[in-house]
């Protein structure tokens, strides 16, 4: 073996050994249910079987996966195939090999500190309107994220977040046009490059200020804060974490009713990778007339909707039905009316499949966060 | 004693040790030792003519002390201590120095381990020309043994224990004895009727006159030692008196509460007056306290009078204590099954028609629920997927290993549907098939000839389609995702470590492997005894097993516990702690210290006062040393671990590296 393939070896095949090719990865993959090339078992066993060569160089299946990790909470051996598709995809990354849209993301990461190359001096353009704090004179910091800034369609939901943590009379500021990425997507793109550099600016803005806590409006940045920002000793909560006590502390207090048949599909990053799962049917539950109902598939069995692990830049496989059109039929038998949900990706990639399935006038898909600025005043 | 004598011995060990230590060299070594009087090498020392050349030597020089460089201690210290017994040599004026393990084994370059071997060699010769002879004592045995748990394990160790003619009490948590092998319809893979064979050894429990059956009991201290047990035994109310019911049954109707049946597995209702199934031993009623309107709320009593003419219901009945001594004890208690609820992608607890293997064993039991129909929803099932390895090899709910059962009951499960429902589609997926014991391949072979369809494919997600379940997997040999449409998913749970098994193990002191069950004192010789003198292992409560591996288990449990019994007598350790009363301060540091509560402290007279000093009961002294390092004034000494002992092989040592 040469260096470069005991090297690689080293890095994707080791941790592969546990495996007993069970099957229960792939068959655990939503990914796999609309892209049957796209077989982790088969990909552990090739390199299993491999000596080293570049497996990572044949397989464009690999930007495929959106890292929802079932795969990796279900393995019976504890290997993590999660990890072993970025590992991957950072080889592809450090040989520039990457799809065009990928390509361009991490440009835009490295130019302008946020996935979308809009200019950072429009990242604090949906608080126009807003009397919204700079965090140099509040204690605790509204993380809002790059999508949430930027797309028209979240600025309604980053809108509605600002004006219910008012509400409830919490001394938040933001970052304002100084925040960057968090590097959550980008780490799962294989840039662990970029990654680190944006950890290390990110750190050093929070150091600036006392900030007692973090909220986030994405489960996404909450996860990579939470459990990949080491050195991070500031508490990071998502917002659903703080409404229910908010709530029951009459912080908040409904002003209306919604008498609507709701169900809420679980965010990989908040359920499933971070056990989030208990708080968002608390809020949800706690609305006036709200019917609520659980999907066949909840909490752990819930289904991933693709928009994580860099998907969200990536266009749907072609012909391929996607998993998000899947999770809003699932919404469709437990006769809800509004799919709530609490990820910015999630909400994008929901309602993408209500518009293209013509579905609008049979169910609304709608973050908690918008639900509740319709119930309280 | 006049001169000490030391003879040194050096084995080869084949070449376990002369390929990395210089033997040769060794040997001359020893020779320049002080107190040495000869020192040999020889290839094997554990053989017959090695014993042989260190008795002769014992005699031609006149030898009073040995010293062994061998392997470990743990293999051959109580066979060379025969040797020097045979020779008129105190046994205990032996020093095993372990060149193997801790030296020849551990390393590769020959001059840097002979180096080595010639300190621990040098420290070992320092030690035991300080040693000092030590006498065994003799204790009597009571001759009687507590067996705990009533499985077909306790029922087979009890069985053959009161056979050899000694007393057993047999302890069980439930009404009656029979425990999981009770529930079962079928056995594999020769499909006998689990009850049919279980219930003629029950019935053997309770009419033998050695047998004193203590069931609906728990224990709740222990004391004493090998030989010597006191258990004290928690009897709970059974508010039935157990030697006047006989088991008629003319009060269930009157009972009006109903409740779910424990022996079907809350599959169907019983009254909570109510006789675990037909065939109990013992063939009394219960009263269960959890839902009985009078022992809830002293209200109801309407069983009460139908029972006038034996009086046997007795609803103040309180829990009694009895105490019993017991030479040895040997541990019967079972496993649980897997909770699969830990498992959500597999739906158990979201779909009633997603079961248990135990589960399905009361549906297909004649005394079940359905009388051996298997029906779900009042229908027979047409399609059944059985799920192999549920909480069995999986990391994610801390159970690394292999069941051992489940392939197997799986099998037969798969033919029991075959034979009761001959049209209906039955599919099993499974990751590796281990069909291992005897006749367990014939039957594989036979339930896959009946049509079985064995898919390979650990199952990823139970979800449902309209009426149906939909099964979904990798089958692995394909390369291909598949669903599967069914109305009945039996999950093949594995063997877990019973969920209340952690009072006995604390009472008994039992340690637990790696997996939570009882740990055995060695993994290949000695798999039924534990670390403690005179208690034994049988059955799944130290692991999963089979019914046969169970009832082998438990008659060699049977045979161990019986030896000290037949015997008489127990040697107890000889290496045991003493306390030099005038440097002791009475802290009681050593008390606390003792995890055998050997030591307590005493009033003792001490020039002419009266103070508080540590006391070690011999018996109980287990030799761990504990106390003698959390002893401050260093009144406690361990005999042949004694301060002045371990500084003189320190002081050897230093010498060796200055």
């Amino acid at each position: 073996m040469s260096e470069e393939a005991e090297r690689l070896a080293y890095i994707l095949r080791d941790p592969l050994f546990p495996c007993i090719q069970c099957g229960k990865c792939t068959g655990s993959c939503p990914i796999s249910v609309i892209s049957p090339h796209f077989n982790i078992r088969k990909l552990l066993y090739e390199i299993l079987n491999s000596e080293g060569e570049d497996i990572a160089q044949k397989k464009e299946m690999l930007w495929d996966c959106s890292t929802c990790t079932t795969c990796v909470k279900r393995c019976p051996k504890e290997v993590n195939p999660a990890d072993l598709i970025i590992s991957m995809r950072s080889v592809l990354v450090e040989d520039g090999q990457v799809p065009p849209k990928i390509r361009d993301v991490l440009k835009s990461i490295s130019i302008r500190g946020n996935p979308w190359n809009i200019g950072q001096e429009k990242r604090s353009e949906w608080a126009e309107g807003l009397e919204i704090k700079s965090i140099a004179d509040a204690e605790i910091l509204f993380y809002v994220g790059c999508t949430p800034s930027f797309d028209p369609r979240l600025q309604k939901l980053t809108k509605a977040l600002a004006k219910i943590l008012s509400r409830a009379g919490i001394n938040f500021g933001t970052l304002g046009n100084d925040e960057v990425c968090c590097g959550n997507e980008i780490r799962r793109m294989g840039d662990i490059w970029s990654f680190d550099a944006l950890k290390e600016m990110n750190m050093e803005m929070f150091n600036q200020f006392p900030i007692k806590q973090i909220i986030t409006t994405s489960p996404h940045c909450y996860n990579t804060f939470k459990n990949e920002y080491a050195d991070l000793n500031i508490e990071v909560k998502h917002y659903t974490q703080i409404i229910p006590d908010l709530i029951k502390k009459k912080k908040l207090t409904f002003s209306k009713k919604l008498e609507k048949t709701v169900t809420y599909h679980d965010p990989c990053f908040l359920g499933r990778q971070n056990q989030i799962f208990d708080e968002p049917r608390a809020i949800l539950k706690s609305i006036p007339s709200l019917n609520y109902v659980e999907m066949d598939r909840a909490r752990e069995r819930s289904m991933c909707c693709e928009g994580g692990g860099g998907r969200m830049w990536i266009e749907a496989f072609e012909t391929m039905e996607r998993t998000a059109t899947i999770r809003v039929k699932e919404a469709l038998d437990c006769g809800a009316e509004v799919l709530a949900t609490a990820c910015p990706f999630c909400l994008l990639t929901l309602e993408d499949a209500v518009k293209s399935g013509e579905l609008e006038d049979k169910i609304q898909v709608l973050d908690i966060i918008e639900i509740l600025s319709q119930v309280i005043d | 004693m006049g001169k000490i004598r030391v003879g040194v011995y050096i084995c080869h060990c084949g070449v376990n040790i002369k390929s990395t230590v210089d033997v040769t060299k060794l040997t001359q070594f020893a020779s320049t030792l002080p107190h040495v009087s000869v020192a040999k090498d020889y290839i094997y020392l554990c053989s017959d003519p090695g014993q042989e050349l260190i008795r002769n030597d014992i005699k031609e020089f006149n030898l009073n002390r040995i010293v062994v460089a061998a392997c470990s201690p743990r293999m051959h210290e109580p066979t060379f201590r025969k040797v020097l017994r045979s020779a008129g040599v105190n046994p205990y004026c032996l020093e095993i120095a372990n060149i193997r393990e801790h030296c020849s084994w551990v390393h590769e370059d020959i001059n840097k381990a002979t180096k080595k071997a010639e300190s621990i060699l040098a420290a070992t010769v320092a030690k035991t020309s300080l040693l000092e002879p030590l006498e065994e004592k003799e204790v009597d045995v009571i001759p009687t043994a507590l067996v705990l748990g009533g499985g077909i394990a306790g029922i087979q160790t009890a069985l053959d224990i009161a056979d050899t003619g000694f007393k057993v009490y047999l302890v069980e948590k439930d009404p009656s004895i029979g425990g999981h092998m009770m529930q079962l319809d079928k056995t594999f893979p020769t499909l006998d009727c689990s009850a049919c064979i279980l219930t003629p050894k029950m019935s053997d429990v309770g009419n033998h006159p050695n047998i004193e059956l203590l069931t609906y009991s728990e224990i709740t201290d222990v004391g004493g030692y090998v030989g010597n047990f006191k258990v004290t035994i928690k009897k709970k109310p059974r508010y039935i008196i157990e030697y006047k019911c006989n088991g008629c049954g003319n009060c269930i109707s009157y009972c009006p509460i109903e409740m779910p049946d424990p022996f079907n597995l809350n599959l169907s209702k019983t009254k909570c007056l109510y006789i675990p199934f037909p065939q109990a031993v013992p063939a009394c009623f219960v009263i269960d306290p959890d839902y009985c309107r009078y022992t809830l709320n002293r209200e109801c009593k309407q069983c009460e009078p139908v029972c006038k003419e034996l009086g046997a219901i007795d609803l103040k009945q309180k829990e009694q204590f009895v105490e019993v001594d017991v030479g040895t004890i040997v541990v019967a208690t079972g496993f649980d099954t897997f909770d699969p609820t830990l498992k959500p992608e597999l739906g158990y607890g979201f779909y009633p028609n997603v079961i248990t293997g135990l589960e399905f064993e009361r549906l297909s039991s004649a005394s079940g629920p359905t009388t051996g129909d298997v029906m779900i929803n009042g229908k027979k099932p047409k399609n059944v997927v059985f799920i192999h390895c549920v909480g069995s090899r999986d990391k994610t709910v801390g159970n690394e290993y292999c069941s051992r059962v489940c392939c197997m009951y799986t099998a037969k499960q798969a033919h029991l549907i075959k034979d009761k429902i001959p049209d209906a589609k039955v599919t099993v997926f499974y990751i590796d098939v281990r069909a291992f014991g005897k006749g367990f391949e014939e039957f594989y072979d036979r339930v896959k000839q009946e049509g079985v369809i064995y898919r390979r494919g650990n199952v990823s997600e139970v979800y449902k389609r309209g009426e149906k379940l939909v099964v979904k997997a990798e089958d692995t040999l394909m390369g291909q995702l598949v669903e599967v449409e069914t109305d009945l998913v039996v999950l093949a749970v594995g063997m877990v470590p019973r969920a209340d098994s952690n009072t006995v193990n604390n009472l008994l002191k039992l340690s637990q492997s790696a997996d939570k069950f009882l740990l055995e004192a060695h993994p290949k010789l000695r798999p039924v005894d534990t670390a403690s003198d005179g208690i034994f292992l049988a059955g799944c409560c130290q692991g999963p097993k089979d019914i046969p591996d169970t009832v082998a288990q438990a008659s060699a449990a049977a045979a161990k516990a019986s030896i000290p019994l037949s015997q008489g007598k127990v040697k107890t350790e000889a290496q045991v702690a003493q306390v030099n009363e005038l440097l002791c301060r009475g802290c009681g540091f050593c008390v606390e210290a003792c995890p055998y509560d050997a030591i307590e402290l005493k009033p003792t007279e001490i020039a002419g006062k009266t103070v508080d000093v540590a006391s070690v009961n011999e018996v109980l002294c287990k030799g761990c040393g504990a106390c003698a390092a959390a002893c401050l004034s260093g009144a406690i000494q361990q005999k042949s671990f004694t301060d002045e002992q371990l500084l003189s092989m320190i002081a050897s040592l230093g010498e060796c590296y200055e």
